[in-house]
């Protein structure tokens, strides 16, 4: 592998987009994007972004794939041909089929999947920009949709990931940040009011080269930054909400 | 299918530190691993048994046109089957979550180690290059398939090799060898499995109903973490994934003691 001269830290420590070794990039969210979904909504992270909607509770087919005690998640993640500098092929790879399952994992924890026995739950992520953390922004994304499908879960899922450039650990890896560190390990965490609780983390993977020192300040660091995102996911929410009540309180 | 009871009572085993067959929760079943098992028409392979799991693991070398953005170095394609026999459950078809999940656990493992040095499967740059194809064939689901096919996968790489190729002809000569698989690190994987909060490792397939969450931990041979990956329904807290973690690395010295005895070192 070919080591490129990357200054990765300024003088200040400052990262190559400015920004502080515990910083998120600039993140906007909004709900109720979409008209034909049941809920859905928009996360843009940095140059990433995606659109997550939910189709249901709905019956779900064939009914084979139906539990008697729980809704069933189907989940997918795509790639647009666009969101990459080159093309990608349309159609589910298998990398695409993996993040499909795992976020699914990150997700169904949270839901109240008992509460609609025999259902189904669609819940599709659309990434339209790619820069580094598509699957935690998905996750993030499909939780707000959740919500805004008005399904009850038990807190909202946030994920983000962080990684280890030049032995310093960061958070929110961009896309040069992830192909070029020395390691990436997105995080999902389920958030609750309820303090007391045990974290809950739902999705987490690694690539890279680290001790096992390294990975425990990357899912410290990354946990801190689901936190983060967790207070926007609520504002955005309430937001909404505050909207359709005719902007009281 | 396990029955709803065997789920309910192994849960309930758990706590006291028992298992169904009488293992501690932390013990592997008896491991294992025979090379060069298939015989004439792979470059390379390796059978795996932990009690009663058994994958047969196979490398086939191509030669192909590099990737644009790589055009010295080979590839590695990593594919799993799970065979119809192997389980009651399992059907025929293109390969389904569960295969290209484990698929890719093992590949990420090999990649991420840089267990094998890509660059020398380059033939001539940007125009041939080595593809070296790892199937994992899963004859029989008796749980813990990672650890069994990652072990497969690197053994099979371990004592495979690298078939001439005849650059005017284009074709490979399978019966001479140009060199042995160039490998650099000795990846080996361990899987780590909770039950009702107890950290159990090796689980059969009756224990797999009664898992909560799996995290899955490959290691180089400098005993750095190289990647993870965790699995099933329920969540982590750090503090478990640190208890997994804690464990993790003697477990996989323990699977790189038997890939070493396999292997002749």
């Amino acid at each position: 592998m070919a080591e490129q001269e990357v200054e990765w830290f300024d003088d200040e420590g400052k990262r190559v987009d400015g920004r502080e070794k515990d910083d998120l990039r600039e993140t906007t969210m909004e709900i109720g994007v979409l008209d034909e979904a049941d809920g859905s909504a928009m996360v843009e992270i940095g140059n990433t972004r995606v659109v997550a909607s939910v189709f249901g509770p709905q019956e779900l087919h064939p009914q084979h794939l139906q539990e008697p005690d729980r809704a069933v998640i189907k989940m997918r993640y795509n790639m647009a041909p666009f969101s990459v500098d080159d093309r990608m092929r349309p159609g589910p790879n298998r990398r695409a089929k993996e993040i499909g399952l795992v976020a699914r994992r990150a997700l169904e924890p949270a839901i109240e999947l008992e509460n609609f026995p025999t259902a189904g739950i669609d819940i599709s992520m659309e990434v339209v920009e790619s820069d580094g953390g598509t699957r935690v922004t998905g996750i993030t994304a499909s939780s707000l949709a959740l919500a805004d499908a008005g399904i009850p879960m038990k807190g909202m899922v946030s994920a983000c990931a962080a990684g280890v450039i030049d032995e310093t650990p960061v958070l929110d890896v961009n896309g040069k940040e992830d192909k070029e560190g020395n390691a990436d390990i997105p995080i999902a965490l389920i958030n609750s009011d309820e303090e007391d609780e045990d974290d809950e983390i739902t999705l987490l993977q690694m690539d890279g080269d680290l001790t096992q020192e390294q990975v425990d300040d990357c899912i410290t660091l990354a946990k801190d930054g689901c936190r983060q995102l967790f207070e926007m996911q609520r504002e955005t929410i309430l937001e909404k909400y505050e909207s359709v009540r005719g902007g009281e309180e | 299918m396990t029955m709803k009871l065997n789920t309910d009572s192994i849960r309930e085993m758990v706590k006291d530190g028992d298992r169904l067959d009488g293992r501690d929760l932390d013990e592997y079943r008896e491991i294992n691993l025979e090379t060069d098992y298939i015989n004439e028409t792979a470059e390379g392979s390796a059978l795996v048994e932990i009690g009663n799991t058994r994958v047969v693991v196979g490398l086939k070398v191509g030669v192909e046109d590099p990737y644009d953005d790589r055009p010295s170095q080979g590839t590695i394609v990593t594919n799993a089957e799970l065979a119809p026999m192997a389980a009651r459950e399992y059907e025929s078809g293109p390969p389904q979550e569960a295969g290209v999940e484990l698929a890719r656990v093992v590949d990420r493992g090999i990649r991420e180690a840089e267990a094998v040095d890509l660059e020398k499967l380059c033939i001539t740059e940007g125009e041939k290059v080595y593809t070296l194809f790892l199937d994992v064939h899963v004859l029989n689901d008796a749980g813990n398939l990672i650890d069994a096919s990652a072990l497969g996968a690197i053994a099979a790489l371990k004592t495979g090799f690298i078939p001439e190729y005849d650059e005017e002809t284009g074709e490979i000569d399978r019966d001479e060898k140009a060199m042995d698989v160039p490998i650099e690190e000795e990846v080996v994987t361990a899987t780590g499995r909770k039950i009702n909060g107890q950290l159990l490792w090796d689980t059969t397939r009756e224990e797999k109903d009664a898992l909560d969450a799996r995290l899955t931990v490959s290691y180089n041979d400098d005993g750095n973490i190289v990647a993870m990956q965790k699995g099933e329904m329920k969540p982590y807290s750090q503090e478990e994934i640190r208890q997994t973690l804690d464990s993790a690395h003697e477990k996989t010295e323990m699977l790189r003691e038997i890939l070493h005895e396999a292997t002749g070192e």
